[in-house]
C-alpha cells in the first residue's frame, strides 16, 4: 500500500512539474513498449499538436449536438476512463436514453472495430453515429460543420491543423481521431510490473494474476485485455432483446454476441456489460461463477461458467485493480481546457 | 490499357459479388491497384481528348410519370401508394464501344446520387473518349472498395454528412444506403408518428470484418436497339434511361407494403435489391 502511495505521489509530482513542459513538447503518438503495433492507419492521418488540440476542442464542444447541450465528453468522462460512470445506458439529448452502456475512449489505435456490436470499422467514421443518433446528440454532421464555420475560432484552428480554413467532414473526423488516438492508458501498476519498471504485485495480486491467466485471458487478452472478438458471455437476454453483433452481420451465429471489452481501468467504469446491468465487479464475477445462461451461441469457454472460490474472487479483483491507470484519468492533456 | 481496365472491373465485381471477407491489407492493395488502373484510363485515353456524355435517370411508375406525394399508384399486390422520397446511388459507369473495347470512367468521377426531388441530379455527367458506344453498365449503389476507403475519399455525394431525413449513410453500421424509397400507403400500418408510411432503405456492401448481405447490383444495358451513343467533340450525347420504380414492387419478388412496410438492413432487403436491379431500361439516345 505504501509503495503504491509513493508511486502515485511520484506520478502526481511528475504531472505537476512537467505539465507545462509536456504541453510544449508534444510527442505525438508513441506506442507503449509492451503494446502490439496499432491497427489505426496513421499514414492517412498524421498526428500533430494542432490537430490533436482541435480534436480535443471538438470532443468537448456541445455544438456537436442539436441544441448545443451534449458533447462527446458528456458521456465519455475522463475521470471514469471516458465512460459515463453510474449510467447503465447512455443518457443523451433531452434526457433521452440509449440502449447500451457508453464504452471507454481508451487505446482506440488498437481497436479493430467500434461499438458493442462492432458496426463501425474505422475510427474516422465512428463519431457519425453518436452525433446523428436521435437519443445521443441528434444532430447532422452538415449542421455541425456549419456551426463550426460560423464560429470565431474554428476556421483558424482548422487552418493551423490542416493548412486551410476549410471545414469538412473528413477534417473534423480526423481531428477527433487525433485526440481519441492519444487517449492511451498504459501506465497502470500492471504495466509497471510487467515491463519491470519497479512496481511489484502484492501476493494477493500475484495470485489474482495467475487466476486471471488461467480463467479470463481466453477472451481478455493481454496487454490490451481484449481479443477484439464478439462473444456471448451468458448474461440473460436483455429485456429489449438486443441481438448485438447479429444486427451488423445478420448471421444467426452472431446472435447475442457483444464485443469483449478491455478490462483496463475497470475500477472506474461501472456499471458493466453492454447494458450496464451489473453495478459491481462482485456481481460480474458472481455471474460468471453461478449464473451463466445457456442462451443461443453461448461462448464455449463459458459452458460451465468460471469456477472461483470466494477467496479467489477477491484475489482476482485485487489483480484487476492493478489495471487502474490514474495518470490516464488525470492527464491534463486529455482534459477539457 | 483496355485489358487492364477490364481486369480491374472484373476484380471489382468479383469482390463485390462474392461477399468477400476483407482485411485492411486487401483493401489497401486493391485500392492501390484500382488507382493505378484508373489513372491510366483517365490520363491516357486512346484519342487523347475526352468528350462529355450524360446518362439521364428518368424516374417513372409503370406507364406513368412519377410525381412525388401527389399521385397514387397501385402495385402488383393490389396496394395503393404514393412516393414521397426516391434517391439512389449510381457509380462505376462503363461504356462499351462498337469495336468491343470498354471505357471505364475514372472512379473518382463516377459516383452520382440521383434524387427525384432535385431535377439537377437526374443527369450523371461523365467524360469519355470520342467514339460510338453501344453498351452501358453501372453499379446501383457504392462498390465495396469505396465503402471501406478512408473518409478523405468520401467527398461530394459520398460525404456522410447528411442527416437522417434524407441521408444515404448508416452511421451505426458503416455503409451507404444504396437505394432509398419512402411513401404513404393505406396498406402500411400506423407508425409511431401516426403515418401509414413505408420505408425502404437498402444497402449492404458485403461486410468489412465479417461477411454479410451484399446488395450491390451491376446493371448492363444494350444500347443498340434504342440508339447507340455517338460521342463527339463539341456536343453532349445524352443516354436517356427510364427507371420504372413500380418494378421495385413488381419484380422477381412481389413486394407487399402490408407484409413489409419497413425494410432496412435485414435479410429481406436482398429481395428488394434483386427487384431494383431490373428497373432500368434504355429509352433513347440524344446525340
Amino acid at each position: 500500500m505504501n509503495k503504491r502511495f509513493l508511486l502515485f505521489s511520484a506520478g502526481f509530482l511528475l504531472l505537476i512539474s512537467c505539465g507545462k513542459e509536456i504541453m510544449e513538447r508534444f510527442t505525438g503518438f508513441q506506442k507503449p513498449v509492451n503494446f502490439p503495433e496499432p491497427v489505426y492507419r496513421f499514414a492517412d492521418n498524421t498526428i500533430t499538436k494542432e490537430g490533436f488540440e482541435l480534436g480535443r476542442k471538438l470532443f468537448y464542444d456541445p455544438r456537436l449536438s442539436r441544441n448545443n447541450t451534449v458533447s462527446c465528453g458528456s458521456c465519455h468522462i475522463q475521470s471514469s476512463s471516458f465512460t459515463h460512470h453510474g449510467h447503465d445506458v447512455s443518457h443523451g439529448i433531452d434526457d433521452r436514453l440509449g440502449s447500451r452502456n457508453s464504452p471507454p475512449i481508451m487505446n482506440l489505435a488498437w481497436m479493430t472495430s467500434f461499438f458493442w456490436d462492432g458496426g463501425v470499422f474505422d475510427l474516422d467514421l465512428q463519431p457519425v453515429s453518436p452525433i446523428t443518433n436521435h437519443v445521443e446528440m441528434d444532430e447532422t454532421i452538415e449542421n455541425v460543420l456549419n456551426k463550426l464555420r460560423q464560429h470565431p475560432q474554428y476556421p483558424g484552428l482548422f487552418k493551423k491543423a490542416f493548412g486551410s480554413e476549410e471545414i469538412s467532414t473528413a477534417r473534423m473526423m480526423k481531428a477527433l481521431s487525433q485526440f481519441m488516438l492519444l487517449c492511451i492508458s498504459s501506465q497502470s501498476k500492471y504495466d509497471s510490473v510487467t515491463t519491470n519498471l519497479g512496481a511489484v504485485f502484492t501476493p494477493e495480486e500475484q495470485q489474482g494474476y495467475a487466476l486471471f491467466r488461467e480463467k479470463c485471458s481466453g477472451c481478455h487478452k493481454e496487454p490490451l485485455f481484449t481479443d477484439h472478438s464478439f462473444r456471448n458471455n451468458g448474461i440473460a437476454i436483455g429485456l429489449n432483446n438486443d441481438e448485438g453483433r447479429y444486427m451488423v452481420t445478420l448471421n444467426e451465429a452472431d446472435k447475442y454476441k457483444f464485443k469483449v471489452p478491455s478490462l483496463r481501468n475497470l475500477e472506474f467504469t461501472a456499471p458493466y456489460m453492454h447494458d450496464g446491468r451489473f453495478i459491481t465487479l462482485d456481481a460480474v464475477l458472481d455471474h460468471y461463477r453461478n449464473n451463466v445462461q445457456h442462451t443461443p451461441n453461448l461462448d464455449p469457454l463459458l459452458t460451465d461458467g468460471i469456477l472461483l472460490t470466494d477467496e479467489e474472487k477477491q484475489q482476482l479483483i485485487a489483480f484487476l485493480k492493478t489495471l487502474s491507470d490514474r495518470n490516464f484519468l488525470n492527464n491534463p492533456l486529455l482534459a477539457e481546457q | 490499357m483496355i485489358p487492364r481496365a477490364k481486369n480491374y472491373y472484373q476484380l471489382l465485381s468479383k469482390i463485390t459479388s462474392m461477399k468477400i471477407y476483407f482485411n485492411l491489407l486487401l483493401v489497401a492493395v486493391s485500392s492501390t491497384m484500382l488507382y493505378a488502373s484508373c489513372k491510366k484510363d483517365s490520363h491516357d485515353p486512346p484519342s487523347g481528348e475526352l468528350v462529355p456524355v450524360t446518362v439521364e435517370f428518368d424516374n417513372i411508375v409503370g406507364g406513368q410519370n412519377l410525381f412525388l406525394d401527389a399521385v397514387n399508384y397501385t402495385n402488383a399486390a393490389g396496394e395503393q401508394f404514393n412516393i414521397s422520397l426516391l434517391q439512389y446511388y449510381i457509380s462505376n459507369i462503363r461504356l462499351g464501344k462498337t469495336d468491343g473495347t470498354v471505357y471505364t470512367v475514372p472512379q473518382d468521377s463516377s459516383y452520382f446520387l440521383i434524387k427525384e426531388n432535385d431535377p439537377a441530379t437526374r443527369l450523371a455527367k461523365i467524360k469519355v473518349p470520342a467514339g460510338d458506344y453501344n453498351q452501358l453498365s453501372f453499379v446501383v449503389g457504392v462498390d465495396s472498395l469505396r465503402s471501406t476507403m478512408d473518409i478523405s475519399k468520401r467527398t461530394g455525394v459520398l460525404d456522410p454528412s447528411a442527416g437522417h431525413d434524407n441521408g444515404m449513410y448508416w452511421g451505426w453500421n458503416s455503409g451507404y444506403i444504396f437505394f432509398r424509397m419512402e411513401g404513404i400507403s393505406p396498406s402500411a400500418p400506423l407508425d409511431p408518428s401516426g403515418q401509414r408510411k413505408f420505408r425502404y432503405h437498402i444497402g449492404g456492401f458485403g461486410g468489412y470484418s465479417a461477411p454479410t448481405i451484399n446488395n450491390i447490383k451491376t446493371v448492363t444495358l444494350d444500347l443498340n436497339a434504342s440508339g447507340i451513343v455517338q460521342a463527339r467533340s463539341g456536343r453532349t450525347a445524352n443516354i436517356h434511361l427510364m427507371v420504372d420504380v413500380l418494378k421495385v414492387f413488381n419484380g422477381p419478388a412481389t413486394l407487399s407494403i402490408a407484409a413489409n412496410p419497413t425494410v432496412m438492413f435485414s435479410d429481406y432487403s436482398v429481395n428488394i435489391a434483386n427487384n431494383y436491379a431490373h428497373i432500368f431500361y434504355h429509352d433513347h439516345t440524344e446525340n
